[in-house]
């Protein structure tokens, strides 16, 4: 949260040098900003809803059997499915996922959830292929995901 | 104007009118959609606006030769760094990143640096690993971190492989058109 007022502070302390140097230009970086916020709200707003209704229907309990201990490697899958689908930030899943060890899940389920979550985005794939088109997209997060998965074996055997 | 709004936002639309629907068979899980919706919406507006007008800025004041020059084709080591660091130094949600993105390979970063870049705000944001190791610990941390970092740069370098000359030709054109 303090690094969104330090995001905040920048912002403003650029806007008001940009705006000392160059009225005209500064003027032209607002529009710019504008136009590229609105050129991905359709897709943004779209995928708040697909969100919402996703973690509606899966309840906590539901996540926690799937990540719990025993799972074994279908738990890792799964927890690294979830991770790949669901979005949810870094401070929400950083202590999710600490519950999650200390009721009894394994390392290698929550690295599974931790790096694929961090790596892979499917509901933000829209997003993405607008920037780097469909195949660039489906590389990265299909390498990402192949890469938590190894990760997590790594961290299962390490931990 | 609202015929080009509905061709933009059709899909929106129709997951709201599902979400509606759903709300009215299923109420509890209407209500909860809408509230974690709700709840999203709020905090990604907080933290959107300082990024896209940092972005604008970006894109206004720093010209494609001193990108170019920093992380462009042959900017080696340092360019690597630069991305690298750049990424790492990002605050918000990686969907925040491509955006960015698409600046940096419009103003004439190198594809693999962009990728570069990409990895590091997914998975070395600075201010969530003091999070994560405050939350599962530092040898957690330090061990994600590591592979993390190694998994950052074999992710960069095998998609930069695969893509072809026209793929590639492909994204700058892309990251031309979104600012237009």
């Amino acid at each position: 949260m303090t690094f969104t007022y330090v995001l905040y502070a920048l912002a403003l302390i650029g806007l008001t040098l940009s705006l000392f140097k160059d009225k005209n230009k500064t003027k032209m970086a607002l529009k710019k900003a504008w136009k590229s916020f609105e050129n991905i709200l359709p897709q943004f707003l779209s995928i708040l809803v697909i969100i919402g209704i996703v973690f509606a229907v899966l309840s906590p309990e539901t996540i926690t059997m799937l990540l719990g201990s025993n799972s074994g490697f279908l738990g890792v899958i799964g927890a690294s499915l979830i991770g790949a689908i669901t979005l949810i930030p870094g401070f929400v899943a950083f202590p999710l996922a600490a519950a999650l060890l200390n009721s009894g899940a394994g390392y290698m389920q929550i690295t599974a959830f931790v790096a694929s979550l961090m790596m892979v985005g499917i509901v933000t794939l829209p997003l993405e292929i607008k920037t780097f088109g469909k195949k660039a997209a489906i590389i990265r997060n299909v390498s990402a995901y192949v890469f938590s998965l190894i990760a997590a074996l790594i961290m299962g055997v390490l931990l | 104007m609202i015929k080009n709004f509905l061709k933009r936002y059709w899909i929106f639309l129709l997951l709201v009118v599902i979400n509606v629907v759903l709300g009215f068979i299923f109420p509890e899980i209407g209500v909860k959609s809408l509230d974690i919706t709700k709840r999203n919406v709020i905090e990604m507006m907080l933290v959107i606006p300082p990024i896209f007008v940092l972005l604008g800025l970006l894109d206004v004041w720093v010209d494609r030769a001193v990108m170019m020059k920093y992380t462009g084709k042959g900017s080696g080591f340092k360019g690597i760094l630069i991305a690298f660091l750049l990424g790492s130094a990002a605050a918000g949600p990686l969907y925040a990143a491509f955006p960015v993105a698409g600046v940096m390979l419009k103003k004439g970063s190198s594809l693999f640096n962009v990728f570069i870049f990409i990895g590091a705000w997914s998975t070395t944001k600075i201010p969530m690993l003091t999070f994560e190791a405050a939350s599962l610990g530092l040898p957690f941390t330090l061990i994600r971190l590591g592979l993390s970092i190694i998994g950052i740069f074999i992710i960069a370098i095998f998609t930069d492989k695969v893509l072809s000359k026209e793929d590639k030709e492909h994204i700058y054109e892309l990251s031309d058109k979104e600012s237009k």
